[in-house]
């Protein structure tokens, strides 16, 4: 599709920037014709596009620095991007803004091996780095399912997760340091390869804040040493409520698993047809545990997970007896939102988090919301701790279905907001979610939040209009919601 | 008094000290008073807003009120056969949660899990006006806005009073053993972080006197294998417990005394400085404790030169304890200083002079 054209005013500005950025970037570093563009008008949620000024790749951190400061002196907002993979419209541009690739940024600038750190540059990918410290027996833990594309700049950014977040922690558990410019220009170092350092600790706060605060542009991970085994249990259940006992029983006798992934049946039954992994389609639910460490200790701990699932109800149980047979469980869990893609046009990818507890509850709600709507939607989660993908399926091209998918998105994690939970557990608010942010938030939490932007980016230059929800956007969200008759969970307590 | 009423009665002061501009020292159980550059202001004391608010052991979240004694959250745990896993010191019985979280300070088990900031779900703080605002919340998961629960884990109250904490707790291991060696300090480094990077239940580890000892934790196959595969000498259970407590609560020796003492968080690899004194190692070589009459300046900057930070425990009056910061990170300091508390009201200058 060609993009509309612009304004005059803005093919000026465009111009001049251009202009500016040609000063300190060499040409093969800079994107300005409206083809060039195009690729960038999106992250991963493609229903968000806006064609940005210009594109700026610089393969340096001087060419990093040059632009900001070209960007700060004409007043352009400044957009960061990685692969572009996210979920929530985080590194959609700004209409009158510049993207900052960072992908050309892309070594790994030093490993030790025996300190069990790596000092990367954001726009590695995050399997890489894996990749990278596998010839020493180690490995970089936090592995989201887009680990193949994903960047580690993109993944600080959003503190990504992973199936085997639950026994190893998220992004922030596994960064020791994050070094960035603001967009001052002024060089920050957040935390380090000691474990603590004077002042306030900013490093959670720049883990998670979505290129509003900084732009990395060097990343010091912690390695871990890779288990000497791993296996995964299968479970099938008749029954979901069932499977989130069963959740509940694992986590209660103390076994905290390597990964507890949860699928419902819709889910399993699109991704079967494409990877082949094995799945129970009878399953109601299927639920997949793996466990790691010695072999003795992964078998002590199988024996016991097998016996948990049974005694809950599951009506089969299978254990991987091969890496392959691993690696093909996990390849349907892996591949659940491509294959979400293979069976509808479209799909919208949702990310709530509630307590577990509260598992079996939410997903009634779901089957509620699909006959509501009209919209199909598959489930799969980290049931673990308790983060939920629903994939609600629709066709982008038919007349009122992403209105309507939003709008059951919305409903969803209104829902997790009533229940104790949050609107997103990995993927960001980004542009995305910046009406919910009204019902998880006070006015003075979000004022707090505004009020910690601007203590970075007194300007308001990096990644605006993100995450943040003014007062007036709040206004117009709560019309929005009365209008529509969407306040079905308002009589729940709120937490 | 009730919690509730306990947390109006916080507010009021707030109120009061706010509408006449006098600055506030918040206090949990008063354990760690020696804690920080300085201290001024009226007490404002939150050990009553205490009490458990929501504990479902499979959910592995406690959520509690700051005045908790920290004492009464580890029995409950304990009964639960849960922990808090950052093995905080107490340097009390009244030592409190918050207090805790304000401190930052975590335990032996540190390098292998992570610092109290890695279990820190929400936390609900008192702004100077007097208004609760909540930030995180009650799962494992959460990304909803900027993190701003974990900035006040050793913020040492300057952002505002922790009134309610969201924890991440873990079950306690099945089994612990502990084998010691004869190294000296320079060998347990190297084998310190040798051992951190084979995959095995490693869960403290500590050098003194040139004596290394690791704690295994975990299931009998994962310990069993892993004291085969390092050899040395199984520590007795009783003293094994009691050497970690004793490092733990600082009851050990070297760190009892309340003479000035070096506190030196460095990269774990960093060979033992060019430093006289007595010396204890944790972390697995990322925390050292060190009493010396060496130059002030010269530890400061040795530490600094190893990509370190020092900090100067139990010193004379008016002696820095923390190194100071780097004039960028200084500026967005003094600006989240104030966009939490304009007035400047909570414990001035107490985790950085100038703030
Ligand atoms: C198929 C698929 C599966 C996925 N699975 C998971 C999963 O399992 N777990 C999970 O957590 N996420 C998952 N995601 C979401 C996504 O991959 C992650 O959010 C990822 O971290 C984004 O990385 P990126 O490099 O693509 O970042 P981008 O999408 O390019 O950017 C994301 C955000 O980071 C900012 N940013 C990027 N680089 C920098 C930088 N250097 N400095 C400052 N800000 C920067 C951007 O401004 C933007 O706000 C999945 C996505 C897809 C498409």
């Amino acid at each position: 599709m060609e993009p509309s054209p612009l304004s005059p005013e803005r093919s000026r500005r465009r111009r001049d920037v251009l202009a500016a950025l040609a000063q300190v970037l060499p040409s093969d570093a800079l994107l300005g014709s409206p083809g060039e563009l195009v690729p960038y008008e999106c992250d991963g949620l493609s229903a968000l596009r806006q064609v940005p000024l210009a594109v700026a790749l610089p393969c340096d951190e001087a060419g990093v620095v040059a632009v900001l400061g070209v960007c700060r002196k004409l007043g352009v907002p400044v957009v960061a991007r990685g692969a572009g993979t996210g979920l929530s419209g985080g590194a959609l541009p700004h209409a009158d803004g510049v993207v900052l690739s960072l992908a050309r940024l892309n070594r790994i600038v030093a490993l030790d091996p025996l300190a069990g750190i790596a000092r990367v540059q954001p726009g590695v990918r995050n399997l890489s780095i894996s990749e990278a410290a596998a010839p020493h027996g180690l490995y970089y833990a936090p592995d989201p399912s887009s680990q193949i594309a994903c960047t580690i700049g993109g993944n600080v950014a959003e503190n990504s997760g992973g199936v085997h977040c639950l026994k190893y922690g998220l992004t922030l558990h596994n960064v020791l340091a994050v070094r960035g410019y603001t967009m001052d220009g002024e060089e920050l170092i957040c935390g380090g390869a000691a474990l603590d350092g004077p002042g306030l600790d900013l490093l959670p706060v720049v883990i998670g804040s979505e290129g509003l605060l900084l732009v990395v542009v060097e990343i010091t991970v912690r390695l871990l040493p890779r288990p000497a085994t791993a296996r995964v249990v299968m479970a099938s259940f008749d029954d979901v409520g069932r499977a989130c006992d069963s959740v509940a029983a694992i986590i209660a006798v103390g076994i905290i698993p390597a990964g507890l992934e949860m699928m419902d049946q819709g889910a399993s039954a699109a991704v079967e047809p494409f990877c082949h992994a094995g799945y129970d389609l009878s399953a109601a639910a299927i639920l997949l545990i793996e466990s790691d460490g010695t072999a003795a200790e992964v078998e002590d701990e199988i024996g016991r997970l097998s016996k948990i699932v049974r005694d809950a109800g599951a009506t089969a149980v299978a254990v991987s007896g091969s890496e392959a047979e691993r690696l093909r469980f996990w390849s349907g869990r892996k591949n659940a939102f491509p294959a979400a893609g293979r069976i509808s046009p479209d799909y919208y990818c949702m990310d709530g988090t509630i307590p577990r507890r509260q598992l079996a509850r939410v997903l009634g709600e779901i089957k509620r919301l699909e006959v509501r709507y009209g919209l199909r939607c598959i489930n799969v989660f980290h049931a673990g701790d308790g983060n939920l993908h629903p994939l609600i399926l629709f066709d982008a091209n038919a007349a009122g279905e992403w209105q309507r998918a939003e709008c059951f998105g919305t409903d969803i994690l209104e829902l997790c907001v009533a229940l104790g939970g949050t609107i997103t557990g990995e993927h960001g608010v980004g542009a995305e979610k910046i009406g919910t942010m009204c019902s998880q938030f006070s006015d003075g939490e979000r004022a707090a939040f505004a009020a910690v932007k601007s203590a970075f980016d007194p300007a308001g230059l990096l990644n605006p209009a993100k995450v943040i929800p003014t007062l007036h956007r709040c206004a117009e969200y709560g019309r929005q919601r009365v209008h529509a008759g969407q306040l079905p969970f308002a009589g729940l307590e709120r937490f | 008094m009730s919690p509730d009423a306990a947390l109006l009665q916080v507010r009021e002061q707030v109120r009061a000290a706010a509408a006449r501009d006098m600055p506030l020292c918040i206090r949990g159980g008063g354990t760690k008073d020696f804690l920080g550059e300085s201290r001024v202001g009226e007490v404002l004391d939150l050990a009553a807003v205490a009490g458990i608010v929501d504990y479902d052991p499979s959910e592995l979240v406690i959520t509690l009120r700051a005045g908790t004694p920290l004492a009464e959250v580890e029995t409950l745990l304990a009964t639960r056969g849960q922990c808090l896993a950052f093995e905080p010191p107490s340097f009390g019985p009244r030592s409190t949660i918050g207090g805790v979280v304000a401190a930052g300070l975590a335990g032996p088990r540190r390098a292998s899990v992570g610092g109290i900031r890695d279990f820190v779900l929400g936390a609900r703080l008192l702004t100077g006006d007097g208004e609760v605002l909540g930030f995180g919340g009650r799962v494992m998961k959460n990304v909803a806005g900027f993190d701003l629960s974990r900035l006040v884990c050793g913020s040492l109250g300057i952002l505002g009073p922790i009134v309610e904490l969201s924890l991440k707790v873990l079950p306690v291991p099945a089994l612990e053993r502990t084998l010691e060696f004869e190294l000296s300090a320079a060998e347990a480094v190297v084998e310190f972080n040798r051992w951190s990077r084979l995959p095995l239940p490693l869960s403290a580890s500590s050098w003194f006197a040139d004596r290394a000892r690791v704690r295994l934790s975990g299931v009998a196959p994962a310990v069993d294998a892993a004291c085969a595969a390092l050899g040395g000498r199984v520590l007795p259970v009783d003293e094994a417990g009691a050497w970690w407590d004793s490092v733990r609560h600082h009851r050990q020796p070297l760190l009892a005394a309340r003479e000035p003492l070096w506190r030196l968080s460095l990269p774990s690899t960093t060979a033992p400085l060019p430093l006289s004194g007595s010396l204890l190692i944790e972390w697995a070589g990322a925390l050292r404790w060190l009493r010396t009459d060496e130059d002030p300046a010269r530890v400061r900057a040795l530490a600094a030169a190893s990509g370190g930070a020092a900090a100067r425990w139990y010193g004379a009056p008016g002696e820095a304890m923390f190194d100071p910061l780097p004039p960028a990170a200084l500026a967005v300091q003094r600006r989240l200083k104030a966009a939490f508390d304009p007035r400047g009201l909570f414990n001035r200058g107490r985790l950085v002079a100038a703030l």
